[in-house]
């Protein structure tokens, strides 16, 4: 690629794409508002001449501005090989490489001011660690949307002008249903006996105090307030919908975010039923993507991995086989022996286990029912492990161990003989299963490869 | 080894005695500095006691430390078969760990001051999963050296997609 270098000194070839020219913008007004805040501090605390301030505030935004100006002019992207390529840096030049059969998964989010001008951000997931993902913000929206269209069409193996595949809805969470999952949560359940007990302490506490109580509690209350508000405003308009190209997630009332898993990226499926919404018989479920967990940004990897945020059981049950290609409630569930409950009084009746030729099914948690699903084909290592009081119960204790994420499959206090048994028959399913995957390039089998020089579009 | 975690039949290997060396050493200068640090420290509070308390705690660590050290060791074993590594230590809490080579994603080699005075080194292997606990340490140089290379040989030839 050196041969073609447009500057001298860089590698970065000539058809490679910048950003958005707003890009400096959007990244750069958090740190704007922290200087106005910083000098209007100053101002207030030791008065000056406004001119001085001014001039100050003036010269920092041309400085940041023109540092934005030209880390935005190297930064590029463009694909090279059957790797997408992620120039930038001004003194440290860093060269980036996303290869395209290890993508996990495809993101485009679009936060309040990104939507409010057009722009979105469009996230890789690739396996491998915490740092890998590979974000590239901010993008027009037409150009994040074809190009994640081209980055699923190489990562399957087939043709990168294929246009986007169609799909075909599974599941929209009602907003009434949404609402009235949040309100049965435990957070919002507490909160409110919270604001109750303060309440009841306003009243009886003597009223020179109860301003003093007032200012204490707020805090609080504007945290539990401003999660709930989260909780709901993430998964508003929740949308899954099945293609091709695999899941399609979307979801998000002020910032939108629209995923996209291609087939056999999920390592693993968690059925949670809390408490509450036993009462209406819902459900919500999670995935294991690799790559998801790994992100330290600001959403948490419960909401990133949600692939159901609230739905009738059965319907839950329906998407989570639909998922797996498997179905968890055929699967015939063991008990463990009673001994157990010297160690879980209250969930010992629940803990149980099973497997078929597919998948694992663990089940667990009495208030919070628990059912894990990892197919054998994503089995990473599997473990026995064996504690103290366990030894003298004479129990031990599987694991299969999956990519970080919610979905953990522990299958606890088994009778020790038979957790060996399984830790020697998992071996052999998973490694049975693994030559029967999905391949990485999912749809190659079906279209002719692109032969390997000839994609990044510059070739004669 | 205990016959539960270390099933019959599979080729077991021992970690080298040496690592016992190494752990009376760490042993020794961990108490080395906590014990003096213990006197000093609580000599403004007892006085002269503050001796007879820190002494007593450097004697129990150290009695401890004898009694358990060799049994760690013992603990600790790897074999490896056709198709996956298996791990097994722990005396309190005992753990066996089978690793498919396929599922390797990268291998570690460590090896600190004190284990390269004696010759050994730490050999990890790390999968897609950070709950995989395949550590193997107190290996000779050489036998490290051999693990990583037959490790990542197995690990690139039975390789699968995530």
């Amino acid at each position: 690629m050196s041969t073609q270098s447009p500057v001298p000194g860089t590698g970065t070839p000539e058809h490679f794409r910048r950003l958005h020219p707003l890009t400096p913008l959007l990244r750069g007004w958090g740190y704007f508002a922290a200087v106005v805040v910083i000098i209007g501090q100053n101002a207030l605390r030791e008065p000056a001449p406004i001119g001085y301030y001014l001039a100050g505030g003036a010269a920092f935004v041309v400085l940041a501005s023109l540092a934005g100006a030209v880390s935005w002019w190297f930064t590029r992207y463009g694909f090279d090989g059957d790797a997408l390529r992620i120039d930038s840096g001004v003194l440290m030049r860093r060269s980036r490489r996303v290869r395209m059969d290890r993508l996990q998964a495809v993101d485009v989010n679009r936060p309040l001011v990104g939507r409010l001008l057009g722009v979105a951000e469009l996230r890789m997931e690739v396996a491998g660690g915490g740092k890998s993902e590979a974000p590239l913000k901010y993008l027009s929206v037409d150009d994040a949307v074809r190009l994640r269209a081209e980055l699923l069409a190489r990562a399957a193996g087939i043709d990168a002008q294929t246009p986007e595949a169609p799909e075909r809805r599974i599941h929209e969470t009602p907003l009434q249903m949404l609402v009235w999952s949040t309100i049965l949560s435990a957070g919002f359940v507490s909160g409110m006996l919270f604001v109750l007990a303060l309440v009841v302490a306003l009243v009886l506490v003597p009223s020179q105090a109860r301003f003093g109580l007032m200012s204490a509690m707020l805090p609080g209350l504007l945290a539990t307030g401003y999660a709930l508000w989260t909780q709901l405003g993430q998964n508003f308009g929740f949308t899954l919908a099945h293609s091709p190209d695999g899941y399609r997630i979307r979801k998000g009332l002020l910032d939108t975010v629209h995923q996209t898993v291609p087939p056999g990226r999920v390592q693993g499926v968690l059925i949670r039923q809390p408490l509450l919404w036993r009462i209406k018989g819902w459900a919500e479920v999670h995935v294991d993507v690799a790559g998801y967990a790994g992100n330290n940004s600001s959403d948490s990897t419960t909401t990133t991995s949600t692939l159901l945020p609230v739905a009738p059981h059965d319907e839950a049950m329906a998407i989570a086989r639909q998922v797996l290609e498997a179905d968890p409630a055929d699967v015939e569930l063991r008990p463990t022996p009673r001994r157990a409950r010297w160690l879980r009084p209250i969930q010992q009746p629940r803990l149980a286990y099973g497997a078929d030729d597919r998948i694992v099914v663990v089940r667990d948690g009495r208030l919070t029912r628990r059912l894990t699903v990892v197919p054998h084909a994503k089995t990473q290592s599997v473990r026995v492990t064996q504690g103290p009081l366990q030894r003298r119960l004479r129990l031990a204790s599987a694991h299969v161990d999956t990519t970080p994420g919610p979905v953990n499959a522990i299958i606890r206090h088994r009778p020790p003989d038979e957790a060996f048994r399984f830790v020697e028959e998992q071996t052999e399913r998973a490694r049975l299963a693994r030559k029967q995957d999905v391949r990485e390039q999912w749809m190659a089998q079906h279209a002719p490869r692109v032969p390997l020089g000839d994609t990044d579009g510059d070739a004669p | 080894m205990d016959q539960l975690f270390a099933p019959s039949g599979d080729q077991w290997q021992q970690v080298s005695p040496k690592l016992i060396t190494v752990r009376y050493i760490s042993l020794a200068i961990t108490l080395g500095v906590v014990v003096p640090v213990l006197a000093v420290g609580l000599w403004f509070l007892w006085g002269g006691w503050s001796i007879v308390v820190a002494a007593a705690v450097g004697l129990v660590g150290a009695g401890w430390g004898v009694w358990l050290i060799p049994r760690i060791w013992r603990a600790w074993g790897y074999a490896e078969r056709q198709d996956d590594l298996l791990v097994t230590h722990g005396v309190m809490f005992r753990k066996l760990t089978v690793v498919p080579y396929g599922r390797m994603q990268f291998v570690d080699v460590d090896s600190g001051p004190l284990d390269r005075k004696f010759g050994l080194a730490t050999v990890q292997l790390h999968t897609a999963s950070p709950a995989t606990d395949a550590k193997i340490p107190g290996l000779p140089a050489d036998e490290a050296a051999r693990l990583r290379d037959r490790l990542s040989a197995l690990g690139e030839a039975k390789a699968a997609g995530l």
